[in-house]
């Protein structure tokens, strides 16, 4: 479905998820932040970059990789997205939803 | 619809065993509802109490004997070894689908702020000090303790 966001139009599915990552900028993670109430800063950055590198990469994400990505630790990636934040990253990334239990 | 339309809030789980497909089940669970937004707690009881003992929690096993979805012969589970092997077997595979030991778990599901409770009175029936538990352990509690966490719109109980 179409989504009006930072005046542009973006492909999102019912749950909000980018259906094409191609349409993602730096102004529509920002509009998609302010939509799940995080304040974006430098280390939110840091972390969306990381979600995105591995999404290109085919690498699927799990709490376990984060905790071992070098990035960020698991309890400041809480910190950082504290509501659902594997989901929650991943949407403001513009990539898709985490499929992993864990 | 009740209150908060239905929303689950807070999921207090309480483990009482300790063979690995149920310790996994409720550390899945625990890390799931953080993951989701959902605040968790966890009580550990009984012999759950091994799944946060520092020297116990490493060697955990699966039980190939009453668990007729191992099918196996009741007696071939029985014999020396079986169960280590099958225990073994299955440590494999968690390893391939990237689930984390209990050690490794523990850390991901306090560094998740996840709550961990040991009961009070299962500590003293198994001589159990706090300083024999995983650093990581938030106190030991007595089930009205536990109760009082859990107050609030919202909560659910689990028993494992």
């Amino acid at each position: 479905m179409d989504k009006n966001i930072a005046g542009v139009t973006i492909q999102v599915n019912e749950e909000g998820y980018l259906t094409n990552f191609q349409q993602w900028n730096k102004e529509i993670g920002t509009a998609l932040a302010q939509e799940a109430n995080v304040d974006m800063g430098a280390r939110h950055w840091d972390v969306i970059i990381y979600l995105q590198t591995e999404f290109k990469n085919d690498v699927p994400l799990s709490i376990r990789k984060i905790g071992k990505s070098g990035v960020v630790d698991i309890k400041e990636f809480y910190q950082l997205f504290p509501i659902a934040p594997l989901k929650t990253a991943s949407k403001i990334a513009g990539i898709p939803k985490p499929a992993s239990c864990i | 619809m009740n209150e908060n339309n239905g929303d689950i809030k807070k999921m207090m789980i309480i483990l009482s065993k300790a063979t690995l497909e149920n310790v996994y089940a409720a550390f899945v669970l625990a890390n799931g509802a953080r993951m989701e937004g959902i605040e968790a707690e966890m009580f550990f009881t009984f012999f759950g109490l091994e799944a946060i003992h520092k020297e116990k929690l490493e060697h955990l096993h699966i039980a190939t004997v009453g668990n007729p979805a191992m099918h196996m012969p009741t007696l071939l589970g029985g014999l020396p070894g079986v169960e280590a092997l099958a225990t073994h077997m299955m440590k494999k595979e968690m390893e391939r689908i990237d689930m984390p030991d209990v050690h490794e778990f523990l850390e991901i599901l306090s560094a998740s702020g996840v709550k961990l409770w040991a009961c009070k009175l299962a500590m003293d029936m198994f001589h159990y000090k706090k300083e024999d538990l995983y650093e990581g352990v938030d106190g030991v509690l007595t089930v009205g303790d536990f109760y009082k966490q859990g107050s609030g719109v919202g909560t659910h109980m689990l028993f494992i």
